[in-house]
């Protein structure tokens, strides 16, 4: 008799691993598609970043010089969205720097705001350069809820990834221009 | 953009989230999106047309009290529906960590979900019981916004995720220009917030309040909000009773007049204030405010630049910043045009442009949220009762 309850007791048990083992399988395949998702967000915002710049530049908004460094920075973030010879998170930081060095404060963007001919313009690139910073956040954060299940002893032994590749966070510098985001 | 709102709290039921929940889903219409929440609700003919009933609020002991909070297959089915039908763009859920609607709009819901954590818990008993459904409905939040540092810290210590800070906001329009309730017979101190609740510190004001009183006898004392009065006014000399008047409870537009009219809105709160959205009403209002140096107010403040500080729990500094303050209408009108500058970075249309661009960042290439029927028991059962009930209209 005490056999039965014992078989009964490992059948049961395999029943609760097997349901934790599928849900967890569940979990982890709803988390590869976050961070997918939010890869992609955050490849749209850049682009739309760069775009954004090099139409700012265009606009003869900015001095020549500005002009000239502005677009610069901007093709190579797009040749780097393209091609990875040059590293993309080193390409779009360069342009973060340009940014932050053309609008470095209030006063600045003030002066912009004036000449403009499209005063919306700036807030535009505002808006752009605050959604890349979010997206990068966002992106990291399911990277990073993604490596913390994958972790998981149980997760390892039984390769519940599959062959997915281990997550990677985004690596570059965000900073929106302080002369746009200061209130 | 099509945004679906989910409460987790009984929207007939004075609170914090609700208020915040409403100036949020009114200020994101009146710049043309299309909003829709859903809502536990007592009665359901109190919902403004932008609501919907997620069914009836349960009084549940949790968390240390008795929390009205909605659940169970009935309340998971119209939740279902309501995604179903509403075609959103994005989901943004409140106190996803309360056992109500939020975590079951998560669980029913794939695609982009944003969620706002209000309160600065230490331990939440829903991450320490729950922890791996909770966990599996949290995975699914793309971006998480805490209000408050508090909530902020509540979220990287439990959860081991960041969020981005998005503070309340006041809705200044409803506040800006309001006319004054009344003209008090001499200078009007006004308090706001439940008397009897120590935290609020009513009697460091009271105390305050009867020095002022001897070197102003025309001095009024204007005493906001719900609570037992009579308790806290029982050790009150009859002379300085005299000058205090009690409104008690009012409601939005009757406060934005009582703010309007006063010459010092004191904020004497000792603590347990995570940001101080009572200042910035009274700053929008146009009243010169005087507060305790906690944190919180500090910074909404601007370290003192856009109102006066003193000593937490000191009724004797207040009294004298009380008289400095009443006794110099210059220092007052400087205030008063302070603070309308200082609170335009908190009006709800800045909070909601903050929002649109957490929106946007996480709505880029997806196809906007859809109902999820992956692996969930209650959520399968719920559809064939809905189902079921199809059939039978």
């Amino acid at each position: 008799m005490t056999l039965w309850w014992w078989i009964l007791a490992a059948a049961l048990l395999l029943a609760v691993l097997g349901l934790y083992l599928s849900m967890t399988a569940g979990r982890l395949d709803r988390l590869h598609r976050r961070i997918d998702t939010s890869r992609h967000a955050l490849d749209s915002q850049l682009l739309g970043r760069s775009a954004l710049v090099l139409d700012v530049a265009s606009s003869g908004l900015f001095d020549p010089a500005t002009t000239v460094v502005l677009a610069d920075s901007a093709h190579a973030a797009r040749a780097a969205s393209e091609d990875d010879v040059v590293p993309r998170g080193l390409a779009e930081s360069n342009l973060t720097r340009v940014l932050v060095e053309a609008i470095p404060d209030v006063s600045e963007a003030d002066a912009l705001r004036e000449v403009a001919a499209d005063p919306t313009m700036l807030d535009d690139l505002r808006g752009t350069c605050v959604r890349v910073q979010l997206s990068r956040r966002f992106h990291n954060d399911a990277v990073r809820a993604c490596r913390q299940v994958r972790r998981q002893r149980l997760v390892r032994w039984l390769r519940l990834a599959g062959h997915t590749p281990w997550p990677e966070t985004v690596e570059m510098d965000d900073t929106p221009p302080p002369g746009l985001t200061a209130r | 953009m099509r945004i679906g709102i989910v409460c987790p709290y009984a929207w007939d039921v004075p609170g914090g989230v609700q208020a915040h929940i409403r100036d949020q889903a009114e200020t994101l219409i009146d710049m043309g999106h299309a909003v829709s929440v859903i809502t536990p609700v007592e009665d359901p003919a109190t919902l403004p047309a932008y609501a919907v009933d997620g069914g009836r609020p349960r009084p549940v002991p949790y968390n240390g009290s008795v929390a009205r909070l909605t659940f169970g297959v009935k309340a998971t089915a119209r939740v279902r529906r309501w995604i179903r039908e509403g075609d959103f763009d994005v989901l943004h859920v409140h106190e996803p960590l309360a056992p109500s609607l939020g975590v079951l709009a998560c669980w029913a819901a794939r695609g982009p979900i944003v969620a706002t954590v209000h309160s600065s818990q230490e331990r939440s008993r829903v991450l320490i019981t729950g922890y791996y459904l909770a966990q599996t409905a949290l995975e699914k939040i793309s971006a998480l916004i805490a209000v408050s540092e508090h909530a902020r810290r509540t979220i990287v210590d439990h959860l081991g995720g960041d969020a981005v800070l998005i503070p309340n906001g006041v809705r200044v329009d409803h506040y800006l220009g309001a006319e004054p309730l009344r003209t008090w017979p001499g200078p009007a101190i006004g308090f706001l917030g439940r008397m009897d609740e120590p935290r609020k510190g009513l009697a460091i004001l009271l105390a305050a309040f009867a020095g002022v009183r001897a070197r102003m006898p025309t001095a009024t004392l204007v005493l906001i909000g719900p609570g037992d009065a009579d308790e806290v006014l029982s050790g009150v000399p009859a002379d300085v009773r005299e000058g205090i008047v009690i409104l008690g409870r009012v409601g939005e537009g009757e406060k934005a007049r009582a703010l309007a009219s006063l010459d010092a809105y004191v904020a004497p709160n000792t603590g347990g204030e995570s940001f101080g959205i009572v200042l910035l009403e009274a700053m929008a209002a146009g009243a010169p405010v005087v507060a305790s140096d906690l944190d919180a107010f500090a910074r909404v403040l601007d370290g003192g630049r856009c109102g006066v500080l003193f000593p937490v729990g000191d009724s004797a500094a207040l009294e004298s910043t009380l008289l400095a303050v009443l006794d110099d209408p210059d220092a007052r009108r400087r205030l008063t045009a302070a603070g309308v500058r200082r609170v335009a970075a908190y009006d709800w249309r800045t909070v909601a442009g903050d929002l649109i661009d957490v929106y946007a960042s996480v709505t880029a290439g997806q196809s906007g949220v859809r109902e999820d029927l992956r692996g969930q028991i209650v959520g399968r059962l719920a559809r064939r009762r809905e189902l079921g009930g199809d059939d039978a209209s």
